[in-house]
């Protein structure tokens, strides 16, 4: 969270408020685009929005930067389509 | 202007009606009852044009009321005593979410014993959460105080929310000739709703997310200082309306009596009115009475200008710091510089006891003598009562 503000206790989302969490990364998902069908649950579930898929477009981008590479994504993956890969 | 034979409680309803307030949720408790009563009339008629919602419980009651107010409508409650104690923890949300809304609080005994007359004490729990705090003495007060409470509570140097108190039974069941502006001309002069922010779902915000310790210091020290402020502001918004409905402006303290007096006599609420009476009967002119209006922010500034030069001072209080003074007490000491010694604070009309104008005379003249004499006084003394 940042608060921005000073006189009111809102908060905003914005990129980067907790500084580029992916070097806390362990390990780093893989994504096999033969097996994803462009469901988006991974982004769903993803805690830091560090994955995003457009479904229409049939695209996919993980974002290294923040990823932290919890690992909620392969896990919810109903294809299998995302490995987690020692760095 | 247009008269009308109101209770205090039928002139905060009436006010709420005038400043175009667009929600209430409220639970009954006595002596706060008649107003929302009153309300859900008027709502139920179609004279006022708002939701009105009956919850479950006074926690309930403050939390929605803060949420509409969040989403953007002015909302209002009311309570009393043990119900006001059971939505505390959302008098502070709502001042630390610095969220513009009003609530009359009519003021009652807390139990055990169980009581539901009138004293300060529920009011003055509330005294540290960061809201502006006015009390009301009569009807027309309390009209006034409340159509006030919007504009002060939406102003931007502000965005706070406001509390108005009157005494149970004395002032919110008696009636008096209320002199009433027009509706109309009220709610221009209440105006748009004002707020910091809105939550409608149009804008990507949350409220009350974890921050650092350094952002919430941050944060309650402008509590603080808009607080403090915020005196100004509310006697600007006092002229404003006096001018414009031609009402007699009062200010946060209001003096009866030579401004240059030796003695002073402060007190707050409906018993002022024996208190300015029985320094008449006493026949002394060299005491003055000096009536708190606006207890949140305590207009330190005004009381210093008040008492300044007097040879002494004596602090009546209707509620009790158990272990220690009374509030009102503790806060006129707080702004006086420390030459001054002769303060005495009298604690009375506990449990809503109703002394007698002799009883009020008689403390006075004990006190105000040994002033004169010079005596050693007793910091505190606690009015009697007979069974």
């Amino acid at each position: 969270m940042s608060t921005s503000e000073s006189r009111f206790p809102v908060s905003r989302p914005a990129l980067g408020a907790g500084g580029a969490t992916g070097a806390w990364r362990t390990k780093k998902p893989i994504i096999n685009i033969s097996l994803c069908v462009y469901c988006g649950l991974c982004d769903v579930y993803c805690p830091t929005s560090s994955i995003t898929v457009l479904t229409r477009e049939r695209k996919i981008e993980v974002n290294y930067d923040y990823c932290k590479g919890c690992g909620l994504c392969a896990s919810v993956c109903p294809r299998k389509a995302i490995t987690m890969v020692e760095e | 202007m247009r008269r009308e034979a109101l209770t205090g409680n039928q002139a905060v309803a009436m006010a709420v009606m005038y400043s175009d307030v667009k929600f209430v949720a409220a639970y009954p408790i006595t002596p706060q009852t008649s107003i929302v009563e009153k309300i859900s009339y008027f709502v139920e008629k179609g004279l006022m044009k708002a939701k009105f919602v009956n919850v479950e419980s006074e926690h309930s009651a403050l939390a929605m009321t803060y949420g509409a107010a969040l989403g953007g409508v002015r909302s209002f409650t009311a309570t009393s005593s043990h119900g006001l104690l059971y939505m505390h923890e959302w008098v502070h949300w709502a001042s630390r979410s610095r969220v513009p809304l009003v609530m009359a609080v009519v003021t009652r005994t807390i139990g055990p014993p169980w009581n539901i007359w009138p004293d300060h004490s529920d009011y003055m729990d509330q005294r540290d959460a960061g809201w502006i705090m006015l009390f009301a003495m009569d009807a027309q007060e309390a009209f006034d105080m409340t159509v006030q409470a919007f504009r002060i509570s939406e102003d931007e140097r502000v965005f706070l929310p406001v509390m108005v108190g009157l005494e149970g039974f004395i002032v919110g069941g008696t009636t008096m000739s209320v002199a009433l502006p027009d509706e109309e001309s009220v709610k221009e002069w209440v105006g748009e709703r004002r707020q910091p922010f809105v939550f409608d779902g149009s804008a990507n915000i949350t409220l009350g997310n974890l921050a650092s310790p350094e952002d919430t210091y941050i944060l309650h020290r402008n509590i603080h200082e808009d607080l403090l402020r915020s005196i100004e502001v509310i006697k600007e918004i006092e002229k404003d309306y006096s001018e414009t409905f031609g009402l007699p402006y009062i200010g946060p303290v209001e003096t009866v009596g030579e401004k240059e007096s030796s003695y002073a006599v402060i007190s707050m609420g409906a018993w002022s009115g024996d208190l300015a009476e029985a320094i008449k009967q006493l026949g002394r002119n060299d005491v003055s009475l000096y009536r708190i209006r606006v207890y949140r922010p305590f207009p330190c500034k005004e009381l210093r200008q008040a008492l300044s030069r007097k040879n002494g001072i004596v602090v009546f209080d209707r509620s009790i710091s158990f272990g220690s003074f009374g509030p009102l007490y503790m806060d006129v000491k707080a702004c006086l510089d420390s030459e001054y010694t002769n303060v005495v604070n009298v604690i009375g009309g506990l449990g809503g006891v109703d002394h007698s104008l002799g009883e009020y005379v008689s403390v006075l003249r004990k006190i105000l003598g040994e002033m004169d004499r010079e005596e050693k006084l007793e910091k505190q003394i606690w009015m009697e009562v007979s069974r």
